[in-house]
């Protein structure tokens, strides 16, 4: 199936649930309603046609300064049917939470504590949901476009990060 | 005889391995609970080395990024530039010349090489054979004397440019090149005499870190660690990228999805990259090594030298950078380890929005408990070395 195809099927198959959808440079993007997403998920991965097996990449992107939300991003790929799409679902800055996809593709658990580690997301239904790249004691979530560069960790951590410095 | 003699009690126990441990290949730490010698749980534990590229990447410019690659899977320089390289060339919609995808392929497909030849050498040096090791480092020195005689560096080239390489390969090149492919063959079939038949390699690594190809492609195994459970996708053939298509080789598969099948997976990419290599040597077209398009890709340095203009456009990219159309792309390459993704949102301006990394190591290690739980602590470092990690990119 090509993109156009693709869109689609699914828009057919879910007419409330995709918000838009776009294609740029031959990739297909969808955006999903946020408490729909791990159905949207599931239907992906076990339609016979779509096949969407292989979860590449989730992420997330910070829209605050110009949408007010975060963006969740999911990379899918089929392995067998060698076919790509991306989803995106939108989650408010205020207390930002989305449903995990962990049930649909295990692989999803280590990158969902890793955008919960980075943005501070979390995922609700996630069984394991702890940092995993910051140390225990790390404060902030450092790719939030409001976290400095150069930003400053607590006194503790920086005596270990920065032993023997004045 | 009394009760307590006769009644036995047993716990678990639970024992740190790594961040400093030589065959957790970097500063990854496990804690492993044990009952006896058998792993009944094991937690892994990364960031250690996390350096914030993602972070880092959206305060530079597009060129910028190109250094900040080399340290992510600091054994394939190369492969990590690439793919940065394709990232933003998708987003740009450029076309690249023939002679510099060429030398790309050629290039990537050394290191693979490289990468491979560090896993087989550390591989087999966890498990107690050292001959093996001093092998791959020869063999790994050849190829990074021809890194520096093409780039001046030896681990991190930065070679790539957006839209090509940075310059022309240098006289002599392509000879030092044959020779070595022309060798490559029988010192991997001396490796393989050390092992592939060794009856202790193969108790150590015969049916040990099994993972079912449905098992694989749930936890998002990809390159080698999922080829060994017998899963057919390699991305030079599905999404070929660089003119991959052009070239003949085969993808090895495992049956098993143990760590032997994944180390004859390995040595049979070795024989194909060269193979690759040896192709593209044949058929190296003549022309540019960069794609002249103003305001993007770095004029050439006799340009820059003579020509007005292109003395500019070099000014204006150094300090300004490229601006690429607002917009989001992902391009994903088969790098040595696996999958090896950037996903790049821009907002019009010099510098990425958001730039992230889908590391292949990252991912193939979450799928480690599935591997060593229920089997012997020995099997660990087996099942590691069988996965090919880096925690330069896994960390990030």
């Amino acid at each position: 199936m090509d993109n156009e195809a693709i869109a689609t099927f699914i828009k057919t198959r879910f007419p409330e649930e995709i918000v838009a959808s776009h294609i740029l440079r031959n990739e297909l993007t969808l955006i999903v309603k946020k408490e729909h997403i791990a159905d949207v998920a599931r239907f992906l991965k076990e339609n016979k046609e779509l096949e969407f097996n292989f979860l590449s990449d989730l992420c997330g992107v910070d829209r605050i300064a110009t949408d007010g939300v975060f963006e969740v991003v999911y990379h899918l790929y089929s392995i067998h049917k060698n076919h790509r799409v991306r989803i995106k679902a939108l989650v408010p800055s205020e207390e930002p939470s989305i449903p995990t996809v962990t049930d649909v593709w295990k692989t999803a658990n280590w990158h969902e504590r890793e955008t919960y580690d980075m943005f501070g997301i979390t995922f609700d239904g996630h069984p394991d949901l702890r940092k995993i790249l910051t140390p225990d004691d790390f404060e902030g979530h450092p790719l939030r476009k409001d976290y400095p560069l150069d930003g400053r960790q607590p006194a503790k951590l920086r005596d270990i990060y920065r032993k023997g410095e004045a | 005889m009394t009760e307590s003699a006769t009644t036995t009690t047993t716990h678990l126990m639970t024992i740190n391995m790594g961040p400093q441990h030589p065959s957790t290949h970097g500063v990854l730490r496990l804690l492993l609970e044990l009952d006896g010698e058998t792993i009944t749980k094991a937690v892994p534990h990364v960031g250690f080395l996390h350096r914030g590229v993602e972070k880092l990447a959206e305060y530079r410019t597009y060129h910028q990024c190109i250094p900040l690659t080399d340290r992510l899977d600091y054994v394939a320089p190369f492969s990590n530039n690439l793919a940065y390289a394709l990232t933003v060339e998708k987003l740009l919609g450029i076309e690249i010349p023939e002679r510099a995808q060429h030398i790309r392929v050629l290039l990537c497909e050394l290191t693979r090489i490289t990468s491979h030849l560090l896993w087989l050498a550390t591989h087999a040096l966890d498990m107690g054979a050292m001959t093996v090791f001093f092998y791959c480092f020869r063999e790994r020195e050849a190829i990074y004397d021809i890194f520096e005689m093409v780039s001046g560096a030896r681990m991190h080239l930065s070679y790539i440019r957006v839209g090509g390489v940075s310059r022309d390969l240098p006289g002599g090149f392509l000879e030092k090149i044959r020779t070595f492919v022309s060798e490559f063959p029988s010192r991997i079939n001396e490796y393989e005499t050390l092992l592939t038949d060794n009856p202790i390699w193969k108790k150590r690594t015969v049916g040990v870190g099994i993972i079912s190809a449905e098992d694989a492609i749930d936890y998002g195994l990809s390159g080698p660690s999922l080829r060994g459970s017998g899963v057919n996708w390699d991305i030079r053939k599905s999404e070929p990228y660089s003119g991959y298509d052009k070239y003949h080789f085969t993808v090895p598969l495992g049956k098993n999805g143990d760590v032997y099948d994944r180390y004859r997976v390995r040595i049979e990419e070795m024989h194909q990259s060269n193979k690759i290599v040896h192709q593209a040597l044949n058929i190296l077209p003549k022309g540019d090594c960069i794609a002249r398009i103003p305001n993007v890709t770095l004029p050439t340095k006799e340009d820059v030298e003579t020509n007005m203009e292109s003395m500019i456009s070099h000014f204006k990219l150094i300090t300004d950078g490229i601006h690429p159309p607002k917009g989001e792309v992902y391009a994903s390459i088969e790098a040595p380890k696996g999958e090896l993704g950037f996903y790049l949102v821009s907002d019009g301006s010099s510098r990425p929005y958001r730039l992230k990394i889908r590391p292949p190591s990252f991912v193939n290690l979450e799928a480690l408990p599935k591997m060593v739980e229920g089997r012997l602590l020995p099997d660990v470092v087996a099942t590691i070395g069988s996965l090919d990690i880096v925690l330069g990119e896994i960390d990030r």
